[in-house]
C-alpha cells in the first residue's frame, strides 16, 4: 500500500516505529497533490516548503519520543482557517491576498501536535454553498466522477480525501458542511456539538450555527482527530468549558444495545431509490450489530430549511459588514469618497451568492421586517430543537441519510439558489439544534457515486456516535472502496 | 410577500453592495422566490415560544480585565491596502 493510501492510526504506529519518516510521507503526499489536483482542484494553495520543513521538525521530534498521535501526519485545512503566514482566502476573491496574522485555535493545537500543513483546500466561497461551485478559484471536482459536484462547502477538505492528497483535513459545518461533502465523496465527517471546537481564527458566515470538525478516511482517526482539536478555547467565549473524552477509547463499545431512532420525516417518497437501499441496508447491518430501532417524528423538519436561510443569512449579513476595503482584503481603485469605496470594494471582491445572503439576511433584519422574518425563525429554530429534545428522550442516537441523492452534476443547480438550498434538507435542522452528527460510508449508486449514513447525537454525545459508526465500518467495507483517479 | 427593484435597491444600500442592472433583476427573482418559501413559517403558529438565538444554553463569559500582549501595529497593519506610519489611510471623509 502507499504511504498516501493510509490513516492517521497505520501512520503513526510506522512512524513511532521508525519504519517511516514523516519526510517520506510528506512527500507521497506533494507528488499525490502535484500528480492529480490538476483534473480536481481541491487546493487553492499548496505550502510545501512549510511542508516539508514541518515534516523535518516532527522527524526531530519523534527521535525524541516527545510525540503525539499527529506527529508528522500531513494534514490540510479548508481555506477558512487562519493560518499565521500563510494566504487565507475562505475562496473569495476579496481575500485573494490576505496572509494570516495568526492561527486558528483548531490549527494552532494540531500544529503544537506535530502536523504537518500540506495547503489550503477549496470551498464555496465564504462556506456559502452546497456543491463547491461558488469558489472563486473554480469549482472542485468530485474524485469519483469528475462531472460531480464534492459537495460543499467544505469540498475541496472531502475530495482532498477521496483523492489520497491529505491523511486527514479540517472542515466547518454550518448547515451540513462537513456532513454533505464526506457523504457525496465516501469519507468520514464529524460535525461535533456546537461549542466542542473552538472558532477562533475561523472565518466567520454564522456564528450561532458555524463549528469546526474532522473529516478522515475511517472513524477511528475522526475521533483521534476530534480528540486533537476539542476544548475549551478563552478566545472564543462560545466553546464549552466541558472535558474532552478520549474518543478512541469509546469506540470499542460497539453498537449492541443502543436505541436508535429513525425520524420518520427523513424517510421520505422523494428520496433517491440508491440512497434508500443504503439506508436499508445499513438498519440490517446494526440489527445484526444488536442495535434496537424505534420510529421517532420530528415534526418541524420541514421548517429547517427556511429558518437556516434567514438565520444564517442575517448573520452573515452582520459578520461580513467587516469587509469594506479599509482593514484588509480588496481594496476598489478610482472611488468617490469612503462611503463609495466601501461599496465599490464589496461589489468587486464577493460572487454572487455571496451577496445574495448578505442581500437576504440585510433584509430580513431590516426595519419593518426583523420580527416577521428574523424572530419568527428564531421562534421556529426553538420548536426543531425541542423537537430533537423530545426524540432522545426515547433513543440514544438517530439513524438518517445525510442527502436525498448522491452528488449531482456540476452546474445542475447553479441557476436555482433555491434548489440548491433544498438539498440540505436533513443536515440543517441538526445545526439549529447544536448537537452532533457524523457521516459515514454506507453504499454505492448504481452510477458509482458514495453514499452516506448519518447518526447524530445529544448534545457532547460525540463518544455515542463514533462508537455507533466505528461498529457499522467494522462490519462492512464501504469505507475501504477508493475512488479511481 | 414580494419584493420590487425598489426594495432590492435599498436593501443593497443598507449591505453597502452597489449592484449592476442585472445583478438587480436576477437579485429580485430570486428573492422573491426565496422569500416565497419562506413564508412557509407563517403555518406554524409561534405564540409564546422564546426565540432561540444560540443553541447551547450558556451565561456570559467574564474574564479578568487585566493587560494581555496584543497583535501589535505591524502584524495589524500587514494587510492594509493602504497605510501611514501607524494608521490605516482611506479618502477624505469630511471635506
Amino acid at each position: 500500500m502507499e504511504l498516501y493510501e493510509q490513516t492517521i492510526h497505520d501512520l503513526q504506529s510506522q512512524l513511532q516505529a521508525r519504519q517511516v519518516s514523516s519526510a517520506e510521507i510528506t512527500s507521497s503526499f506533494l507528488d499525490r497533490i502535484a500528480s492529480t489536483d490538476p483534473s480536481i482542484n481541491a487546493f487553492i494553495t499548496v505550502t510545501k516548503e512549510q511542508a516539508l520543513a514541518d515534516a523535518q521538525a516532527a522527524d526531530q521530534r519523534l527521535a525524541t519520543d516527545d510525540c503525539t498521535p499527529l506527529t508528522g501526519i500531513p494534514v490540510a485545512l479548508k481555506d477558512i482557517f487562519l493560518t499565521e503566514g500563510v494566504r487565507t482566502t475562505c475562496a473569495s476573491k476579496m481575500l485573494d491576498n490576505f496572509i494570516a496574522p495568526y492561527d486558528a485555535t483548531a490549527w494552532a493545537k494540531m500544529k503544537s501536535q506535530g502536523a504537518v500543513l500540506l495547503g489550503k483546500l477549496n470551498q464555496d466561497e465564504f462556506a456559502m454553498g452546497s456543491s463547491c461551485e461558488n469558489s472563486a478559484f473554480g469549482p472542485t471536482r468530485n474524485p469519483w466522477n469528475k462531472d460531480h459536484i464534492p459537495g460543499g462547502s467544505s469540498g475541496g477538505s472531502a475530495a482532498a480525501i477521496a483523492a489520497q492528497q491529505a491523511v486527514a483535513t479540517l472542515g466547518t459545518d454550518t448547515g451540513g458542511s462537513i456532513r454533505q461533502p464526506a457523504s457525496h465523496c465516501g469519507c468520514v465527517g464529524l460535525k461535533p456539538t456546537y461549542g466542542r471546537v473552538s472558532r477562533y481564527g475561523v472565518i466567520a458566515y454564522a456564528s450561532s450555527l458555524d463549528q469546526v470538525g474532522p473529516m478522515t478516511r475511517d472513524v477511528t482517526d475522526a475521533a483521534l482527530l476530534l480528540g486533537a482539536i476539542a476544548g475549551h478555547d478563552p478566545k472564543d467565549s462560545t466553546s464549552v468549558d466541558c472535558p474532552v473524552p478520549d474518543y478512541t477509547a469509546a469506540l470499542p463499545q460497539g453498537a449492541k444495545g443502543l436505541k436508535i431512532g429513525l425520524p420518520k420525516e427523513y424517510f421520505i417518497a422523494g428520496l433517491d431509490p440508491d440512497v434508500q437501499q443504503a439506508m436499508d441496508q445499513a438498519i440490517a447491518v446494526y440489527r445484526k450489530l444488536g442495535a434496537e430501532f424505534v420510529e421517532v417524528s420530528l415534526p418541524h423538519t420541514n421548517y429547517a430549511v427556511a429558518t437556516y436561510y434567514l438565520i444564517a443569512t442575517a448573520e452573515a449579513s452582520s459578520n461580513l459588514a467587516r469587509y469594506e476595503g479599509v482593514r484588509f482584503g480588496h481594496r476598489a481603485k478610482d472611488t468617490a469618497g469612503l462611503i463609495d469605496l466601501m461599496m465599490q470594494s464589496r461589489s468587486e471582491g464577493f460572487g454572487a451568492e455571496v451577496k445574495r445572503r448578505i442581500m437576504l439576511g440585510t433584509y430580513a433584519l431590516s426595519s419593518g421586517y426583523y420580527d416577521a422574518y428574523y424572530i419568527k425563525a428564531q421562534r421556529v429554530r426553538t420548536l426543531i430543537q425541542q423537537d430533537f429534545i423530545e426524540a432522545f428522550k426515547s433513543v440514544d442516537l438517530l439513524l438518517t441519510p445525510v442527502a436525498p441523492t448522491p452528488a449531482f452534476k456540476i452546474g445542475e443547480k447553479t441557476a436555482d439558489p433555491l434548489q440548491m438550498y433544498l438539498s440540505d434538507i436533513f443536515t440543517i435542522p441538526v445545526n439549529l439544534a447544536g448537537i452532533c452528527g457524523i457521516s459515514v460510508p454506507a453504499g454505492i449508486s448504481s452510477n458509482g457515486l458514495p453514499i452516506g449514513l448519518q447518526l447524530l447525537g445529544r448534545p457532547f454525545g460525540e463518544e455515542t456516535i463514533l462508537r455507533a459508526a466505528f461498529d457499522f465500518e467494522q462490519a462492512t467495507d464501504w469505507h475501504t472502496r477508493k475512488a479511481a483517479l | 410577500m414580494s419584493i420590487n427593484q425598489h426594495e432590492i435597491e435599498h436593501v443593497a444600500k443598507l449591505a453597502r453592495l452597489s449592484l449592476r442592472d442585472d445583478e438587480k433583476q436576477l437579485f429580485t427573482e430570486q428573492m422573491e422566490a426565496i422569500l416565497a418559501y419562506v413564508e412557509t413559517l407563517n403555518e406554524l403558529n409561534t405564540d409564546g415560544i422564546s426565540p432561540t438565538s444560540h443553541a447551547v444554553p450558556m451565561e456570559n463569559a467574564f474574564r479578568p480585565d487585566c493587560v494581555t500582549p496584543s497583535i501589535g501595529h505591524d502584524r495589524a497593519l500587514a494587510n492594509a491596502p493602504d497605510k501611514n506610519e501607524t494608521y490605516f489611510r482611506v479618502p477624505p471623509v469630511i471635506e
